[in-house]
């Protein structure tokens, strides 16, 4: 396992040709390892084309404050936004 | 009255609603997968049928259960899929089910931004606005605001979690148990919790 609860990390900001799951509004934007899900699971970049989605990855729930990903945001300083970010999509942030 | 091609005005094809196209598509797919092999319909039939057998009132179950038992709450908070099948629930197959508990300073909304992903196991199928763009899109940008168009008004000092499911995790909101319902029993308890209370955009109904 890559990252571990309270590590900070950013999502990587690449492009992705084809369906994939991270979400484009946490591209590139920095945040707080929450929780390493227990197990790994397929990947859905592979199993929407037929594979069978392994090898498995790693799956984080990783925490973002929300005035990181939204400029302007109107909301309490603290409100934050929680998502499950794959391994392979994650970066260390030093 | 018959409307053939031979009426003398010309418009836009008629249908039903504006789903009709997303409609024609799923039945073309459905009829490709069975064609070539890939399932029944009979295999469609039971799925279909599984999910609109499934209904809020299991999520309520387990939330009566956390009010009024701690130890069972923390093992739903630990492990969701757990602690339904201890109450002889149908947690559903994967994927896995995360329980996030509401208290007197945090308050969890969920959201699917990518799709419609929702504990359909222990919710039944998501609501129409659920599906919607605007609440997917608003629901992380400006969730205070979507909020209060859901009638709850959260104080400044109340910090809000939007949880966004994007892959295999579904996520159950734990609401809080409302001021006085001392008085009320297990199933009393339940009646109180809607579906809305279990995704965030409500508290649950007053006693």
């Amino acid at each position: 396992m890559r990252f571990a609860a309270g590590q900070a990390v950013r999502v990587s900001a690449r492009s992705h040709p084809g369906h994939h799951r991270t979400p484009g509004y946490v591209k590139g934007k920095r945040g707080i390892v929450e929780r390493a899900h227990v197990g790994e699971f397929t990947n859905p970049e592979t199993r929407a084309y037929d594979d069978d989605g392994t090898p498995e990855l790693r799956l984080y729930l990783v925490r973002f404050d929300q005035t990181e990903l939204w400029p302007g945001y109107a909301g309490a300083e603290e409100d934050y936004l929680l998502t499950d970010v794959f391994e392979h999509w994650l970066e260390e942030d030093a | 009255m018959s409307h053939g091609d031979d009426h003398d005005h010309s418009h836009e094809p008629i249908t039903a609603d504006a789903e009709a196209p997303v409609a024609a598509r799923v039945q073309a797919l459905a009829d490709l997968l069975v064609e070539k092999g890939v399932v029944s319909r009979e295999d469609i039939r039971r799925g279909i049928d599984w999910l609109v057998s499934r209904s809020p009132s299991d999520g309520a179950r387990l939330v009566a259960r956390a009010w009024v038992d701690d130890a069972f709450k923390e093992r739903l908070l630990e492990d969701a899929r757990s602690a339904a099948l201890e109450l002889d629930l149908d947690p559903g197959p994967a994927p896995v089910v995360v329980a996030l508990e509401n208290t007197a300073d945090v308050h969890h909304l969920v959201v699917c931004t990518l799709c419609s992903c929702y504990p359909r196991a222990l919710l039944g199928p998501p609501p129409d606005w659920y599906k919607s763009l605007p609440y997917r899109s608003r629901a992380v940008s400006d969730p205070r605001g979507v909020l209060r168009e859901f009638g709850v008004e959260l104080g400044e000092d109340t910090e809000l979690r939007v949880v966004d499911s994007t892959a295999d995790m579904r996520y159950l909101v734990v609401p809080r148990r409302p001021d006085g319902t001392e008085h009320l029993d297990e199933d009393g308890l339940a009646q109180l919790v809607t579906r809305d209370s279990m995704i965030g955009v409500a508290q649950p109904g007053a006693a």
